[in-house]
């Protein structure tokens, strides 16, 4: 079987895999949400200080929440499957549009913290295992694991108190110069400033996760027999790390970074409240607060969405990596 | 977890033929590895576990693994830190026996001002350092209680998935996926804010969002393992499927289990106190979490308050994370060997 087919085979199981998937969260997203206590109608009654019963039976009337829970869910998939994420009755617009508006925030967020992790997680995690049991090592074990017990909104906190508060280097919050009008160039670099903190804090976490990892698996793939044999046939260690390990040893580095997604935007969401960072998380964590689960449903649908093309992407990479797993 | 000191020993010399002599293949680092006693270097005798070791069985191994734990000066430094917060937990009743969450000094009062209160008071006048105190009993109670209900629910789901594949496989996974794709601190996030917030509900809550993690690295574990040739010897020697998954796949996939497992303590700490930082922890009872959250609102110009519970969090999750890898070196010679 030639490789191309054989991706195409993994892919093809993959995207069949996936469909029912979505189904099932959409169906539990939704019995979830609807054993919560109290909903939007009632929400918006008590944010306008008083309603009476037919004020509440006209609201829940308009958006549907009156209506049998399985006429619900239907009318809920029907809009589904017209791209059409429903109507937050709290900001008084389509979620899709709401979703859209915050998501481009957070996914800037966690791509440069994924990526920014990525690299410097593999880049250490392969010079620990290089030098395993030496000083490097050592330092730099000791290191990831501090960065691994910091909570991220913690070490946010204390990066804005020195950065911020008594350094005045960075901004502590937002998403850019407000009114400064900054086009092209000046812009970009206005918003980068704003980003370094936030991306920051949700790599470093994740910065010592890739490094544990790379070190382990390099460590486990450098005792296997084909090691041994290349070192034998004269290869550079160079050739041996890169060529022979490395690629090896990602593979449970990927099937974790496919991982992280979901918990990558978790991460957002905690986050993005310290920074006041205007994405997702935050829009999820005000939907939660606010009973909003119109828009509590699009932000799961949609993250749901992103980790399942994580997770093909995943199956393929290692299906490139490793021609052993198997194909059904 | 108690499977680990007897089990791999044996399974590694049915493995013996197949994967020769991992003494010989990091020869030459070994006898520099003699010169440290450091978490990434592993005793020198575990590399050469013979046939008559394990045969001795479970009794010299497992005092192998415990020689090899306290040999361990990073396990032990994180053993040590543990203890520390474990006492700190029983006594917080005894040295602070007023409730952590009462007014009972000047507010804001910077630590080492008043000798009363060492640790300072916050915004209203609570005692910090009672509330670190008290904070650390529901940091544990919480971390150890969500990993056992995780450990159990992703082990069984993650072993049956990998090690039967085909339709039960197929099924798992998707359970699996369903709750893994959702990503997890939203769901934990909603979770306990439809079933209110209180300890019993944020245990429950991280255990039902930490179980697919396990379960999909057991899976995943298993599914490499099975294609193994000692995993074929055991087959050819007739063994049935439950003495395959628990006596030869499970001891050869517990490396990462058990690192896991001790970081999923750490995590559900971490966990804990973002959900009360956010304002969804339990109002009944003071956390690090929710110190931090009060604390933030005077960052600007009382840092200490938020300072010092990241502190003691960070302390804490570093002690189990340094007693998971000990741990895990200590229970591991087959990977021990190998590194």
């Amino acid at each position: 079987m030639t490789k191309l087919s054989r991706l195409a085979r993994v892919l093809r199981r993959t995207a069949i895999h996936a469909v029912p998937t979505m189904l099932g969260i959409v169906i539990f997203n939704f019995f979830l949400l609807h054993l919560a206590p109290g909903d939007a109608a009632d929400v918006m009654a008590g944010e306008a200080g008083a309603a009476t019963e037919e004020t509440l039976a006209a609201l829940r009337s308009r958006f549907g929440l009156d209506l049998p829970l399985l006429h619900q869910l239907l009318a809920y998939l029907a809009n589904l499957a017209q791209l059409s994420l429903g109507f937050s009755p709290r900001y008084n617009m389509p979620v899709a549009d709401l979703i859209v508006q915050r998501l481009p925030g957070t996914l800037m967020l966690m791509g440069s913290s994924l990526a920014f992790a990525l690299v410097l997680g593999t880049v250490l995690g392969t010079l620990m295992s290089s030098y395993a049991g030496r000083w490097p090592d050592r330092i730099l074990s000791v290191l990831s694991l501090l960065f691994y017990s910091i909570p991220s909104f913690w070490i946010g906190l204390m990066l804005i108190v020195l950065l911020s508060v008594k350094l005045g280097l960075l901004p502590s919050g937002g998403a850019e110069t407000i009114g400064a009008g900054y086009t092209g160039i000046a812009a970009l670099l206005d918003r980068a400033r704003f980003m370094v903190l936030p991306a920051l804090s949700l790599s470093l976490f994740y910065v010592a996760i890739y490094a544990r990892l790379a070190r382990a698996a390099m460590l486990e793939v450098r005792s296997q027999d084909y090691i041994r044999t290349a070192a034998a046939k004269g290869l550079s260690p160079f050739a041996i790390t890169f060529r022979h390990a490395l690629r090896n040893a990602l593979i449970p580095v990927t099937t974790m970074a496919g991982m992280h997604l979901g918990g990558l935007m978790g991460g957002a969401v905690v986050v993005e409240t310290v920074y006041s960072w205007p994405g997702l998380g935050r829009l999820a964590f005000e939907a939660v607060m606010g009973r909003d689960f119109t828009v509590l449903l699009g932000i799961l649908l949609l993250s749901s969405l992103l980790v399942i093309v994580a997770n093909v992407l995943v199956d393929l990479a290692q299906a490139w990596l490793d021609p052993r797993i198997e194909v059904r | 977890m108690r499977l680990a000191p007897t089990t791999p020993v044996l399974s590694r010399s049915e493995a013996a033929m197949p994967r020769p002599a991992h003494a010989a293949t990091r020869g030459s680092a070994g006898g520099q590895d003699l010169q440290f006693a450091w978490t990434n270097v592993h005793a020198p005798d575990a590399a050469r576990v013979t046939a008559e070791v394990a045969a001795q069985g479970a009794p010299a191994d497992t005092r192998r693994a415990l020689r090899a734990f306290l040999k361990n000066p990073a396990a032990m430094t994180g053993l040590v830190f543990l203890l520390l917060v474990i006492t700190a937990a029983l006594l917080a009743p005894v040295l602070y026996p007023e409730d952590p969450l009462g007014m009972v000094g000047r507010p804001i009062l910077w630590p080492g001002q008043n000798a009363q209160f060492p640790l300072g008071t916050d915004s209203l006048g609570r005692d910090v350092a009672a509330g670190l105190f008290h904070g650390a009993r529901i940091s544990l109670i919480v971390g150890m209680a969500a990993t056992i209900i995780g450990l159990v629910a992703g082990i069984t789901v993650g072993a049956l998935a990998g090690y039967f594949g085909g339709r039960i496989d197929t099924l798992l996974v998707r359970l699996v996926e369903i709750f893994q794709t959702i990503p997890g601190f939203i769901l934990l996030v909603v979770l306990v804010a439809i079933a209110q917030p209180s300890i019993t509900t944020i245990t429950v809550a991280i255990g039902l969002v930490t179980w697919p993690t396990v379960a999909r690295l057991v899976r995943a574990e298993f599914r490499s393992i099975r294609e193994k040739e000692f995993v074929m010897a055991a087959r050819s020697l007739g063994y049935g499927h439950a003495r395959i998954i628990l006596r030869e796949i499970l001891p050869n996939a517990l490396p990462p289990i058990i690192v896991t497992s001790s970081v999923m303590v750490a995590s559900a700490i971490l966990m804990e106190s973002a959900l009360s930082f956010m304002g969804l922890g339990d109002p009944n009872v003071v956390s690090w979490g929710s110190m931090i959250g009060a604390g933030r609102e005077l960052l600007r110009t009382a840092w200490y308050l938020t300072a010092l519970p990241g502190i003691v969090i960070v302390f804490t999750v570093l002690a189990l994370n340094l007693l998971g890898d000990g741990l895990n070196d200590a229970l591991n010679p087959r990977l021990s060997a190998e590194r």
